[in-house]
């Protein structure tokens, strides 16, 4: 078993907390995880992705092959683009339709989402108005995590565990919205896969 | 024993932590900052004294590590690598001094320069210095490079350069921790004249060191980091460094690799290893992330004739960073690709945070100088250099820390008129200070603007050792208090900016402006927020 993500955005969207729970998620099964991230200069509002990989045998690379990602996760529609050549025939490309614009070129969303639909396999949903209906805008992410754990050799309870360790200091309601965030987000593909 | 998720910077730190160090030491720089992060969030590190505090630059930093080790502790300093090049004077010199308690230099390389000027490799510098040298293939191995770093550093009373690259050092993986170890006790060197660098003395040292060289290249053959893996394939011998061997791994998961491989962690380069490799293969492929540097000393072992091929011939690219694909590419492997960069997708470069105050010391400036015209800006490294970037296209250079207030003296020397500097509060406590007396001790005619964020904010915010002190340092090396200008850079001010800066760009000496408002990344920062009011700037 090996499920290879790419995480996409934006500097400060927050992809390393999404990072952080899958990571916690997998070490409750045992398996094996390996994720680059980007700190420095790109995290000041440039593009940013994460290499994210889990398997059962170890792991040799810290950045996965183009061609090779079971997932593109994306929280900016205009950034889960840019890594298609890393997806893998067949993969699934899932991603926030909400745009982050901080650039005076940034296209028209409609041809984004267009592009987007391209893709054979998509899942395409707005995670900030999903997660602003249950009152909490910042956990927009963690419904794209939601959208995404279908994909994932992992148990959905395993994902909650990790909800649990990575939000567990900040109090039992941070962790209750993000568990509902979660939910939300699985809920979204599976009546639209 | 215990398993820990850490990202390869945190494994050296840990490594260190259990290794028994007693200090860290450095300067904050990509990839290398979250090394002494983590120290410093260690409670274990506070419960038993660790020294973590941030020094002003890399050079201090080296000296202080240096300091501790001849009192008998084990320490550590981390950099980044054009850090290495600030240090370099102090770093070079500890080969000859060598040490009495272990001392680990870390140096993280920036291949591809994700946030770097340039990607310079440190294993030229560990050559140079001729000391033993370690680059980790993944978290475990820089956990245990560092834990044992100190023993093979207090085995040849000499510094150990650990080499990683941005890759490892941002990448998290589990790491099983080893026993941990006690701190040295205080103890003097057994030779109270081995840190005396006088020409008599260091010409001694200087031959030991030589001598070692032999003794210090049998460790690296003994070493557990460096591995030879047979095969039945001789057509192609693979040599790989440190994560290089991932890459070259990852092509090889559901098949067999026939080739024989040396994978080297530990350097000088292992004579023996490399010897049979040469003998026995027709020819040998190096995959190094970095500069060609084993590559190119192979082309020295030229008496086996063997070709090698590499980064200098086109196999693999002469610049950037590795990755599976290019290794594949060099080992003919076929790669499938499929999808591609849909056209519409646009680049998105990193840019000045919205409400930064740089933006509107900026648009200021850009106002300001009009009448002088374009060109005659230079710049510093911090989050203010995105000011080169439009839509703002405010400054001219970016070099080296320090190189604003410099580089303006020297324009200015030349005849040029409105000439200005741009530099941050952590760069001018790290190197602008002695430019500024250049400047001040010829009153030469620049206007210096120190844009004051009270944070050292591109590397993410650590504490900026001008906090509170910027006025005072300017006064002290003799800059006219008349002009030295305070402001708070607001878009309801910028006529008083505007003026400002007009008055002292027509000043004919040294002036320095000082557009000061708080970081907008450092709001939740409790800490920064209570210095800041018992220092009267909130
Ligand atoms: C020799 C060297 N050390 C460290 C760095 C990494 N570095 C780049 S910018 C920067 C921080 C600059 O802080 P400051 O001058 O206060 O400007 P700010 O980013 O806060 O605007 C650092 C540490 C570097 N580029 N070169």
């Amino acid at each position: 078993m090996k499920t290879d993500i790419i995480l996409a955005g934006v500097g400060g969207q927050g992809i390393l907390s999404i990072a952080a729970t899958i990571g916690m998620s997998a070490l409750h099964n045992n398996l094996h995880l390996k994720q680059a991230e980007v700190h420095g200069m790109s995290q000041r509002g440039g593009a940013v992705q994460s290499n994210m990989r889990i398997s059962d045998k170890p792991i040799a690379s810290d950045l996965i092959p183009m061609g090779g990602a079971d997932i593109i996760l994306s929280v900016e529609p205009m950034e889960s683009l840019r890594y298609l050549p890393f997806l893998k025939k067949g993969g699934w490309l899932v991603t926030n339709t909400t745009p982050f614009i901080n650039i005076n070129n940034y296209p028209e969303v409609e041809e984004i989402l267009a592009e987007i639909k391209k893709q054979e396999k998509h899942i395409a949903l707005d995670a900030d108005t999903i997660a602003s209906e249950f009152g909490s805008k910042r956990s927009s992410n963690i419904v794209m995590l939601g959208a995404a754990t279908p994909f994932f050799d992992i148990s959905f309870e395993s994902f909650e565990e990790g909800i649990r360790q990575f939000f567990g200091r900040k109090g039992e309601d941070i962790v209750n919205v993000n568990l509902q965030a979660l939910r939300a987000g699985r809920d979204f593909t599976e009546k639209n896969r | 024993m215990q398993k820990l998720l850490l990202l390869g910077d945190e494994a050296i730190a840990q490594g260190a932590l259990d290794g028994g160090i007693s200090g860290i030491y450095a300067y904050p720089g990509t990839p290398s900052t979250e090394i002494t992060e983590y120290v410093q969030a260690s409670k274990f590190a506070k419960e038993n004294n660790i020294h973590s505090d941030w020094s002003v630059n890399e050079k201090t930093a080296m000296e202080a590590g240096l300091g501790m080790s001849y009192a008998g502790k084990r320490s550590m300093v981390c950099m980044k690598h054009v850090g290495l090049n600030v240090a370099a004077d102090a770093f070079i010199n500890s080969s000859i001094t060598g040490v009495n308690g272990g001392l680990i230099v870390v140096s993280a390389d920036d291949p591809s320069m994700h946030s770097s000027q340039n990607e310079q490799d440190s294993r030229f510098y560990g050559n140079f210095a001729m000391i033993p040298m370690l680059e980790p293939v993944n978290q475990q191995e820089a956990y245990e490079m560092a834990y044992y770093g100190y023993e093979l550093s207090e085995k040849f009373k000499l510094p150990v350069l650990l080499r990683v690259t941005t890759r490892l050092a941002h990448s998290r993986a589990g790491v099983e921790t080893l026993e941990q170890k006690p701190q040295n006790d205080v103890s003097l060197p057994s030779n109270l004249t081995q840190f005396v660098l006088l020409p008599s003395i260091a010409r001694k040292q200087y031959k030991t060191l030589l001598s070692n060289q032999r003794s210090i290249e049998e460790a690296s053959e003994e070493s557990i980091f460096n591995k030879y893996t047979d095969g039945s394939d001789k057509t192609l011998g693979i040599i790989t460094t440190g994560i290089a061997n991932n890459y070259l791994m990852e092509n090889f998961q559901d098949t067999e690799l026939n080739h024989p491989v040396l994978k080297i962690g530990q350097y000088p380069i292992p004579r023996k290893q490399i010897n049979k490799m040469l003998k026995e293969c027709d020819k040998v492929l190096v995959i190094e992330e970095g500069y060609p540097i084993v590559e190119e000393m192979l082309k020295g072992y030229q008496e086996a004739g063997t070709p090698i091929i590499g980064r200098l011939d086109g196999t693999l690219p002469r610049d950037g960073e590795l990755n599976p694909n290019l290794v594949a590419n060099a080992l003919g492997l076929e790669t499938i690709l499929d999808g591609s960069i849909p056209e519409l997708v646009k680049n998105r470069p990193p840019s000045m945070c919205v409400g930064c105050g740089h933006i509107d010391a900026y648009n200021a400036l850009n106002e300001a100088i009009i009448p002088y015209g374009v060109g005659r800006v230079f710049a510093d490294i911090g989050c203010y250099t995105l000011g080169a970037l439009p839509p703002y296209n405010a400054v001219n250079s970016c070099v080296d820390m320090g190189a604003s207030i410099t580089m303006a003296k020297g324009a200015a020397d030349a005849g040029m008129v409105g000439v200005v500097a741009v530099i941050g509060d952590s760069t001018f406590t790290h190197s602008g200070i002695t430019g500024l007396i250049d400047c001040v001790s010829e009153n030469t005619p620049v206007t210096v603007i120190i844009s004051d964020n009270f944070t050292t904010g591109m590397t993410g915010g650590q504490d900026s050792k001008a906090l509170g002190k910027i006025e005072d340092i300017c006064k002290g090396v003799g800059v006219d208090p008349d002009h030295i200008r305070v402001f708070k850079p607001l878009k309801k001010n910028m006529e008083e900016m505007v003026q400002i800066m007009k008055e002292e760009l027509e000043y004919k000496g040294v002036s320095v402006i000082i557009p000061r408002r708080q970081c907008v990344q450092t709001m939740k920062n409790k800490k920064l927020a209570e210095q800041l009011i018992s220092l009267n700037l909130k």
